[in-house]
């Protein structure tokens, strides 16, 4: 890419970075977050969505930082890590931080304001969790847990979509520019 | 910040992108390896201990032994260099001691040996009749082929020209000149050294001649004597010089010539080298030892009783030696002539020893000791022995040289010796040797 591409994407993603106030970027993980770890209870079916998961995706995208992307998937996983009783402290969180990091990097060259990027990216990225989740269970713990293709696929989509119409809510949080 | 920027790149532009691009990696990695602390503390494995415990021994294990080894290595590369070159003084060390006690060693030896002659030969002055005095050889001869020596005994402790020079093992030469202090010795082994000797088997005389060599020769010894190799010479007193008796030399070659044989005989007096000698100051001529007879007697121990139910065991020929053949004829003849010896009164006529009886073996014998000889002598009822049996008559060869006879009395007398003295010892006139 030339000198002047690299001044012009970045200029253009200066235009494009969305700004969220504070309380929106604390609360709206919290509440993913309360929603994953209570809403199952009531409604076993929903435990397979991955608020805050989707939250940490949303936020990295649209921030288009790697930084801020990293850190706000650190702060979601160590959350989510710190309400699950025997989960250790910063299994979630590596996992997020990874996913930030990788999903800033994305919104940094593509447009993620289109439905059908923000689906393949939250079906993409979904997985990624899954499965690095997977690994680092087995690598770190040494837990032999399966883990199954077709129904993380499955749940993917089921994530993606309801991602997609999440982010679409979400942009409503975004601050004017 | 700026000279490291200014270091990186030249525009700041670039230098943005890339402090950014390694901050976000940085970032990251940072963040990512607290949550991995984070869970290493937490976390316990099977066994209880932290996860944090097992990463950072699993992690520092390997370098600490690599260093380890390093160090190991190295150490023991200096170690081993330190040793090497303590080994090499050591090894110089040691190979000194080595030569040092090789030449105490071999002093020792020298000394014992030296002790030794010197107790041998005090042992053979005391037990020879004739009378000696010890001396010292303390120098040699100069010439190439001169066996000369000198000793530390002259005429100042009565030795002369003309005495003889022995030691317990031989005799070494005489005296050719005698000064106050020291004597001058030829040895055997000079060229114009002679001596009269004999030999111990067959006694056979000669002279016994010195040829500046190792070894001497016998001379004027006849074809027709018997000299064997391994036969010892001992002095035959005839040269006046030397008593008779005392032990010359071993024979080792012996050849055929004419008119005299060729006898080289390895003087026993130098085999040991000379160092202390004896000076034969009067001379005691003394026997010349005799060879064991080949034919002594030997005890043979009786045999084993008989088992029960078994017969005794019998000779089972006819009696082998000349004593058991002369019985058995006796016994025939007593049997022939109903005479039964050792009950006749005194003036009663004798068995008449002069008539001819039938040989062992001849026809069936009245008796049961007589069929028993003729079964064991008749070659078509024995079996045909494949050593054969000495036949009535022909002695044993070996028990008779032996002196051992197949009967089982335990000692039996030897037989006489037969063979004819080749000449007598002292009344056959010997050579004259070249006396100087």
């Amino acid at each position: 890419m030339t000198e002047y591409g690299d001044r012009y994407l970045v200029g253009s993603q200066r235009e494009q970075v969305s700004r969220f106030r504070a309380r929106v970027m604390l609360l709206v993980p919290l509440a993913a977050i309360l929603f994953q770890v209570y809403v199952p209870r009531i409604i076993p079916v929903l435990g397979y969505l991955e608020l805050p998961l989707l939250v940490t995706i949303y936020f990295a995208l649209m921030r288009r930082s790697q930084i801020a992307g990293l850190f706000i998937g650190a702060f979601i996983g160590l959350v989510q890590d710190s309400l699950s009783i025997k989960q250790p402290l910063g299994m979630y969180g590596i996992v997020k931080t990874l996913v930030g990091y990788f999903a800033a990097s994305v919104g940094l060259r593509i447009d993620v304001e289109h439905s059908v990027i923000r689906f393949l990216l939250t079906f993409f990225f979904y997985f990624f969790h899954e499965f690095l989740y997977w690994v680092l269970a087995r690598g770190l713990l040494g837990r032999l847990i399966p883990f199954e293709v077709q129904r993380t696929l499955v749940l993917g989509l089921l994530n993606a979509v309801v991602g997609v119409t999440l982010f679409h809510f979400m942009d409503k949080l975004r601050e004017p520019a | 910040m700026r000279p490291i920027l200014a270091a990186a790149g030249s525009e700041p532009g670039q230098m943005d992108t890339l402090l950014n691009r390694y901050r976000n990696i940085t970032v990251l990695l940072l963040v990512i390896f607290a949550q991995l602390v984070l869970i290493a503390v937490q976390v316990r494995n099977d066994q209880d201990v932290r996860m944090v415990r097992i990463w950072a021994i699993t992690a520092i294990t390997p370098l600490a032994r690599v260093l380890e080894t390093v160090r190991g290595g190295t150490s023991s590369f200096f170690g081993d260099y330190i040793l090497m070159h303590d080994a090499r003084e050591d090894n110089r060390r040691l190979q000194a001691d080595l030569d040092r006690l090789k030449m105490e060693n071999q002093f020792l030896k020298t000394e014992i040996s030296t002790a030794d002659r010197a107790k041998a030969l005090v042992a053979f002055q005391q037990h020879t009749q004739s009378r000696t005095i010890a001396a010292r050889v303390i120098a040699a001869g100069a010439g190439v082929t001169s066996k000369v020596v000198f000793l530390d005994r002259g005429s100042g402790a009565g030795v002369e020209k003309g005495m003889a020079v022995v030691t317990p093992d031989g005799i070494v030469g005489k005296v050719v000149a005698s000064y106050p202090t020291a004597s001058e010795v030829m040895l055997v082994t000079d060229p114009e050294f002679a001596a009269g000797v004999v030999s111990q088997m067959n006694h056979v005389v000669g002279t016994l001649k010195g040829q500046g060599q190792a070894t001497c020769k016998v001379d004027y010894v006849p074809s027709e004597e018997k000299v064997e190799v391994g036969e010892a010479f001992y002095t035959s007193g005839d040269d006046r010089i030397f008593p008779k008796g005392f032990p010359v030399g071993v024979v080792r070659v012996v050849r055929p010539g004419s008119p005299y044989r060729e006898i080289l005989v390895e003087p026993s007096g130098l085999e040991r080298g000379l160092e202390a000698v004896l000076i034969v100051l009067e001379g005691v001529h003394q026997a010349i030892p005799e060879l064991p007879p080949a034919n002594a007697p030997i005890y043979l121990g009786t045999p084993p009783p008989a088992a029960p139910g078994e017969q005794a065991s019998q000779p089972a020929g006819p009696a082998g030696t000349e004593a058991d053949k002369l019985l058995q004829k006796y016994r025939q003849i007593g049997v022939a002539e109903n005479h039964r010896f050792g009950e006749g009164a005194p003036g009663s006529k004798p068995p008449d020893f002069n008539i001819k009886v039938p040989p062992p073996g001849a026809g069936q014998g009245s008796d049961a000791e007589t069929g028993r000889h003729a079964d064991a002598v008749n070659p078509s009822s024995a079996p045909p022995p494949s050593k054969p049996a000495n036949p009535p008559g022909t002695p044993n060869p070996a028990a008779a040289n032996a002196g051992v006879s197949a009967s089982p009395r335990p000692r039996v007398p030897a037989s006489p010796d037969t063979r004819p003295q080749t000449r007598a010892p002292v009344s056959q006139p010997a050579p004259q040797p070249h006396d100087q």
